[in-house]
């Protein structure tokens, strides 16, 4: 991780053209291009996985998988959408792009630990998959991976799954290492903290929950694995363990990582919305602020998840009261963008599409979040499909959606060509109606108690299940024309210029793609990114 | 609105020919690895709320509770606690110049993290109690276990640094972040080891 002559990396001995982005690159720019190159592959895989499941659930029998195959299914598929493809594309691929120029650098704060960051993760990932085949069974044991389930289930797949998760935990602690150094000490002279564009204050607060959380979970996981390989009984009740400390060191990371996923999407509609509606960012002070009491609202809730777990009152009472208060923050930035967007003069092309459907679903899934908060709903519909629709909600309608509407919105900048906005239309409508087809349904297949984690289900549910499983359907074919986009575009796509959208903030005051140091002269020192329709306002 | 002053040295210039440490920012690799220790810290802090939840919750199996013997733990905690000093010291010497002193120091720093890990040996060969024993003993191996194995990378990192103060080594008077940032891990591992100490044989 050390600066010291970097040169060895780069210049002559880097491959030059599209064969650098299958080498150890120090580039900040082609470290997040591969983060979200093999983000987007693992994004595929997991959705083939999804699309077991609701074949699977499209009929109220089990036939189409057999039982410990839809275990499997169901685990690898919520491990791969978490740890390899949101995670490290919402936060590495677009944070190693954009945070650099963001602070008016030439690169990450640790280059070399940077890549090690991003090269640890196929790796991991295709050891997670693989584990299949070589271990003869994958994990069971759902992505949460509780004991006793967890030690119970096959052994081998679970130590792998393990591992792999121990991997994807390093990649991420390194990437919010270099983030927290590069935001707090990388900025260009004359730059200050309050004028830098919103997604550093969201990649900060990030990182600050990967370096304080990710090291719990990897802690619980080697805990964990002891139990399953020496058999020490942690978490063994049969051995005199306690299967609630698990959960409480488990949900100490899992509930920020819900935070971990979707700040940095914050982050990123914040600079998608100002751009398209030719506004400023309404409140910024305010949304700084929110950000940081998100963090730490978020440090403080995670037992949330544990109502049904035997906790004692005051303890759900006390989760209740902190966990109904992150809407207070979120409510903020939620009003701050709808201003943002007031009166502004809105471009509705697809990154906007995109950004604003994120702000629909994100304030459907936290309504529900906030109704889960409550104990007494909690303990109706914990483990039922109502949870399940929430949090693809969050997950799918908040992050996802984000990293499509940012797709649009930097690809003329990563290729230097504009993808093709009628494609994009079609694609953001398939994905709008394939995804509320495909969740909204289960609100109501968990409040009226059908389970989550089922292969088979009361024929009762079959209708809002076939409604949902169309629903995954149409989401899987709306990869189509985003696929097709992407590649007849990078073959004749619409030149895009420097800056086709007339952006402020600094990656847009360079090349489309921009120079191996990100700037032929000096960094430009840009201290209002939003000044949006003011004086010399040019429109395009 | 945007401005491009000129500014003197704005980059980190990785991709040129010169290598340039840290550009015009000062060097903040210490800061990252302060950073990594804050993470490293929160894995001790989940160990540790474990260890305690269990201790309050979970009862001792019948004829299960184990007085540890104090007197070698304590010991080993006296021997970090001063290579603590002798590693200060170690690097006092260093930048003031005198890196044969420095050295010295280093090598009895090693040595007294090598006593820690020899006491931690013979403790653990006089316990009469295994790992799987029970709740009680898995939780006691898994974080003394943890915390030696800092160690051991902490004896072999300060090893390195102290080869490396020879002659034409890396580390000289004005270039010594290795030997700084050993010597931030190694009292990080030592104020580790004071409050496991404190939770695990005193409470
Ligand atoms: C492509 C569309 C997707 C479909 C159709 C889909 C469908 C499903 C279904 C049916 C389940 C089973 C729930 C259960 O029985 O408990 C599930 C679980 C899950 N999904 Fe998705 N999903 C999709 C995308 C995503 C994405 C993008 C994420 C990203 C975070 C994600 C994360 C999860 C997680 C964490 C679980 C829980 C797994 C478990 O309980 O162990 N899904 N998904
Ligand atoms: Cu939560």
């Amino acid at each position: 991780m050390t600066l010291a002559n970097p040169s060895d990396f780069n210049g002559s001995l880097q491959p030059q053209g599209w064969l650098k982005y299958f080498s150890f690159s120090l580039d900040h720019k082609v470290i997040g291009l591969q983060y979200l190159v093999c983000g987007f592959i693992f994004y595929l895989i997991g959705g083939a996985l999804a699309g077991v499941i609701r074949t699977e659930l499209a009929s109220p029998i089990s036939d189409f998988v057999s039982r410990e195959t839809y275990n499997e299914v169901l685990t690898l598929h919520g491990t791969v959408m978490i740890f390899l493809w949101i995670v490290p594309v919402v936060n590495g691929a677009f944070g190693n792009y954009l945070i650099p120029f963001y602070v008016g650098a030439r690169d990450m704060a640790f280059p070399r630990l940077n890549a090690v960051a991003f090269w640890l993760i196929p790796p991991a990932g295709i050891l997670l998959i693989s584990s299949y085949f070589i271990a003869g069974a994958a994990a069971q044991s759902g992505w949460t991976a509780y004991p006793p389930l967890s030690l119970t289930t096959p052994a081998a797949g679970q130590v792998v799954w393990i591992l792999s998760v121990l991997l994807l935990g390093g990649s991420s602690i390194f990437g919010g290492i270099n983030f927290i150094a590069t935001v707090l000490k990388l900025r260009r002279p004359g730059l200050k903290l309050m004028q830098l564009p919103m997604y550093c204050w969201a990649m900060l607060g990030t990182s600050i929950l990967v370096v304080l959380s990710t090291p719990v979970l990897a802690g619980t996981l080697i805990l964990l694995s002891f139990d399953i390989i020496a058999h020490t009984g942690f978490f063994n009740p049969a051995l005199g363990g306690n299967v609630v400390v698990y959960q409480h060191l488990f949900w100490f990371y899992s509930h920020p990582a819900v935070y971990i996923m979707v700040l940095p999407a914050f982050g990123l509609v914040s600079e998608i919305l100002p751009v398209h509606a030719r506004k400023p960012l309404f409140g910024y002070t305010t949304m700084v602020y929110s950000i940081m009491a998100i963090v730490f609202l978020g440090l403080i809730v995670w037992a949330h998840h544990m109502f049904t777990s035997g906790t004692p009152p005051w303890m759900r009472l006390f989760f209740t009261i902190a966990t109904s208060f992150i809407a207070v923050p979120t409510g903020i930035k939620f009003f701050n963008w709808l201003a943002t967007l007031w009166g502004g003069k809105i471009a509705l092309n697809s990154a906007m599409l995109f950004s604003c459907a994120f702000i629909v679903n994100f304030v459907f899934g936290g309504i529900t979040g906030v109704a889960l908060a409550q104990v007494p709903f909690d303990i109706h519909v914990h483990d039922t499909y109502f949870v399940v629709g929430h949090f693809h909600y969050i997950v799918y309608g908040g992050t996802v959606f984000v990293i499509f509407g940012s797709l649009y919105h930097w690809y003329p900048k990563f290729t230097g060509r504009m993808l093709n906005e009628d494609l994009g239309r079609l694609h953001f409508l398939l994905t709008f109606i394939g995804f509320n087809l495909c969740f909204a349904p289960q609100h109501w297949l968990g409040l009226n108690g059908m389970p989550r984690r089922v292969a088979e289900y009361d024929p009762a549910f079959t209708t809002l299940n076939q409604i949902s499983s169309v629903g995954a359907l149409l989401m899987a074919i709306s990869t189509l024309p985003l696929l097709i986009n992407v590649v007849l575009t990078a073959i004749n796509g619409k030149v895009a210029g420097d800056n086709p959208w007339n952006a402020l903030t600094p990656e847009w005051l360079t090349s489309s793609p921009p120079p191996v140091e990100n700037w032929l002269g000096e960094a430009p020192l840009v201290t209002e990114p939003y000044g949006y329709g003011q004086k010399q306002e040019v429109t395009p | 609105m945007t401005s491009t002053a000129p500014l003197q040295d704005t980059s980190t210039s990785l991709h040129g020919d010169t290598p340039v440490v840290a550009g015009g920012h000062g060097d903040f690799r210490l800061f990252g690895l302060a950073t990594f220790l804050v993470a490293d810290g929160m894995t001790f802090a989940g160990f540790f709320a474990a260890y305690l939840t269990f201790r309050a919750v979970n009862p001792l199996p019948e004829g299960g509770n184990y007085e540890l013997e104090l007197l070698l733990p304590t010991i080993n905690t006296v021997v970090l606690i001063i290579s603590s000093f002798t590693f200060h010291r170690a690097g006092k010497e260093c930048r003031g110049g005198n890196l044969g002193a420095s050295r010295l120091w280093l090598a009895i720093t090693a040595a007294l993290g090598a006593a820690f890990l020899a006491g931690q040996m013979v403790e653990y060969f006089s316990l009469p109690f295994s790992l799987t024993d029970n709740l009680f003993a898995s939780t006691f191996y898994a974080l003394t276990g943890f915390h030696g194995l800092h160690v051991t990378l902490g004896v072999i990192c300060i090893t390195i640094v102290a080869l490396q103060t020879r002659a034409g080594g890396r580390i000289s008077a004005s270039d010594h972040f290795g030997l700084e940032a050993a010597e931030l891990y190694w009292h990080f591992v030592d104020g580790i080891w004071v409050v496991l100490y404190g939770i695990l044989y005193l409470l």
